[in-house]
């Protein structure tokens, strides 16, 4: 215990006195997860609570354009803007002036269109009634298509909510249209605008809940995604110490002389992984705080702890483990600092990627979600997931738990065999 | 003549190769050094000095024969034979970022020595090599002459019976050259076994009673110093060094 003792102090006051190293694996970390937090806080809250700035060039003269331009308007989504219908040709430079990300250009016979296709499609259903004879002339041809322009910035998601909520839009104006030729074919006078509302608007509402654990219906923030997954992503970073100070102690005389004395190296290696276990803890420590009192003093929602704490504690002690052991790892077998710093890098972020850090797992298909279970990341952010978003327990993240802690003895298994394949125990 | 008839070293048909290399380095080498003795190994660069002392210490594994300290086999396992000596490598081998102070008290820990021993045996050691003054200042900031008397404090914290110094005395100004030389005659007269390489002739004559002159894997000549000089005819190491393994380079 005194040889692990003095090991343990050893490693921290070398630990403590690396400058650059505390940097990576401490303001690096929280500088990434201010940033990252900030930019998704404003896109959830251009998504969510913020409208959409959207430019329509008006080219008909008639009445349904202007129910449609209603229409798009109630959707909620949009803050419409109208521009001159001369200026169809310049759309994209109107946008890029005003700062919007969506354009949409109606065509100049779209009330005649869709006046024609009404009085076709109730003239068919007349028939099919019949009530009259076909005697409706057939239609020339369909409506004009409108045209959407949108800046590439915006995802696919978005822009499919985006179409499908102008094709509804549109989809009113046509029922409309078609309700009110249909009533007027029949009755011989215009459809009174009471009934006409009844019919046309949704008897069905939808009311949205998140799905968590423990019943509380809080919508997550950025904040509760962003925190725990980049604090995954910090304690991975210490591969950027850890990795290199193995190295720098196997390259350097000082680890000839360790195996010259009559102490495993053993004890080297679980000092360091004690010590850099609680720098893991402390990145966690320090991170959540931030999140908790940091964050709302530079207008990002505050992050919410799970009502688990033990869980959470077991789960980033396991978390940090793994970093810790794969950070080892890679140091036995790197044969140059250079070596472990640039894989050590390079693979964090690869198994970021993988583990769903950057893009989620349950959007992965096919190979990637195959590979995603074989990232350590993935579970420990499965788990972060399950008590930070959906309010869970302890009992709830074990088979994550179990996991990763099968990945950690594996890894550190693959550093036993190679040190003894170096000879170094 | 050994100060004790037993033995320190015992190396009996050591064959050794490095893993994938085809040369060997060493084939059925055969050497005996007593306790006490302050022992000098030279020989060309490349002759195999640092590959014996590494065999001897266990940093590397014999392929065949066997090599004993004190009677007791060396060997990668066997932990408790690495009490019975010190190892001061060629290399700086500490940790840079510590002071001599805190370097001593972890390398004294891991060679056994309890928290009162490692108090006593540093304040010692940073007396007479001359380190109080910057005991508790980063090694990583020192002069050469400084780092190469750390590095010998270090090797020799926990009083071995057998002290191996690999070039202790390399990149080292004459004050501290001299200093290091007493300080290791002093080991030695308070019953310290001495094996030591050094390309410094004259220093190593000055130092070593007993002798062995590698090249190739082989010892060309071993024994006393004085009896080796005449039995080839020359006045001095160097002259006996030159004569023996040639005037080529090598690597």
């Amino acid at each position: 215990m005194f040889k692990l003792w003095l090991s343990i102090k050893k490693d921290t006051r070398i630990l403590l006195r690396d400058k650059v190293g505390i940097l990576l694996m401490f303001i690096m970390p929280i500088i990434l997860v201010v940033v990252v937090t900030s930019i998704q806080n404003s896109t959830f809250e251009l998504v969510n609570k913020n409208k959409l700035p959207i430019l329509i060039c008006n080219k008909d003269t008639g009445k349904a354009s202007v129910q449609l331009i209603a229409a798009i308007n109630k959707i909620g989504m949009f803050k419409v803007t109208q521009i001159s219908k001369e200026k169809e040709k310049t759309v994209a430079d109107e946008m890029h002036d005003q700062d919007a990300l969506l354009g949409v250009v109606i065509p100049a016979n779209f009330s005649e269109r869709v006046s024609a296709k009404a009085k076709n499609v109730s003239g068919k259903a007349l028939t099919s009634f019949g009530l009259q004879a076909d005697t409706i002339k057939k239609e020339a041809g369909g409506i004009d298509p409108l045209t959407l322009y949108y800046n590439p910035v915006l995802q696919e998601s978005l822009r499919f909510s985006v179409q499908g909520a102008i094709q509804s839009a549109l989809q009113l104006v046509e029922s409309r249209q078609t309700l009110r030729t249909l009533y007027f074919s029949i009755n011989e006078k215009p459809l009174p605008e009471k009934l006409e509302n009844e019919m046309l608007s949704s008897q069905t509402t939808i009311n949205m809940f998140p799905v968590s654990k423990d019943g509380v219906r809080t919508t997550p923030n950025a904040s509760q995604h962003n925190v725990p997954a980049w604090t995954i992503f910090a304690m991975f970073f210490v591969i950027m110490s850890l990795g290199g100070s193995v190295v720098r102690e196997k390259i350097s005389g000082s680890f000839i002389r360790l195996k010259t004395l009559p102490t495993s190296y053993l004890v080297g290696l679980l000092s360091k992984q004690i010590t850099y276990l609680c720098v893991t803890l402390l990145q966690a420590i320090v991170i959540f705080s931030m999140g908790i009192w940091l964050f709302p003093y530079i207008g990002l929602p505050a992050l919410n702890l799970p009502s688990d704490i033990f869980a959470l504690f077991i789960v980033t002690l396991v978390c940090g483990w793994c970093a810790v052991s794969y950070s080892i790892c890679v140091g036995v077998f790197a044969e140059t600092q250079e070596q472990a710093n640039g894989f050590g890098a390079v693979s964090i972020v690869i198994l970021a990627c993988i583990g769903g850090l950057m893009v989620p797992s349950f959007a992965m298909q096919g190979l990637a979600k195959t590979l995603s279970n074989f990232s350590p990341m993935h579970w420990c952010l499965q788990a972060y997931y399950t008590l930070f978003l959906e309010g869970g327990k302890l009992k709830d993240v074990l088979n994550n738990i179990g996991s990763l802690f099968i990945i950690t003895l594996i890894i550190q298994f693959i550093t036993y065999l190679g040190l003894k394949r170096k000879n170094l125990i | 003549m050994a100060v004790n008839e037993s033995l320190a070293v015992s190396i009996e048909n050591v064959g050794f190769r490095y893993p994938g290399n085809t040369d060997v380095s060493f084939s059925n080498l055969n050497l005996q050094i007593a306790k006490g003795e302050r022992f000098g190994l030279f020989g060309p660069n490349g002759a195999g000095k640092t590959t014996l002392m590494n065999l001897m210490t266990g940093v590397l594994s014999v392929n065949e024969g066997s090599i004993k300290l004190f009677e007791q086999k060396v060997d990668g396992q066997n932990k408790a034979v690495n009490k019975l000596f010190g190892f001061v490598p060629q290399d700086l081998s500490f940790y840079q970022e510590l002071s001599p102070a805190e370097n001593l008290e972890f390398f004294g820990a891991w060679a056994g020595l309890n928290k009162t021993e490692i108090a006593k045996q540093t304040d010692e050691l940073l007396h007479i090599l001359g380190l109080e003054d910057v005991r508790d200042k980063a090694v990583g900031k020192f002069s050469g002459g400084m780092k190469r008397r750390v590095n010998l404090a270090i090797g020799v914290i926990h009083n071995p019976q057998l002290l191996f110094l690999d070039e202790p005395t390399v990149g080292v100004d004459v004050q501290t050259r001299h200093a290091i030389i007493s300080y290791l005659r002093k080991l030695n007269e308070n019953g310290t076994t001495l094996i030591y390489t050094s390309h410094q002739l004259s220093e190593a004559e000055d130092l070593c009673e007993h002798i062995a002159l590698i090249d190739e894997g082989k010892i060309i000549t071993q024994g006393n110093i004085n009896a080796v000089l005449k039995e080839h005819s020359n006045e001095s190491l160097e002259e006996l060094f030159i004569n023996l393994t040639g005037k080529a380079y090598r690597n």
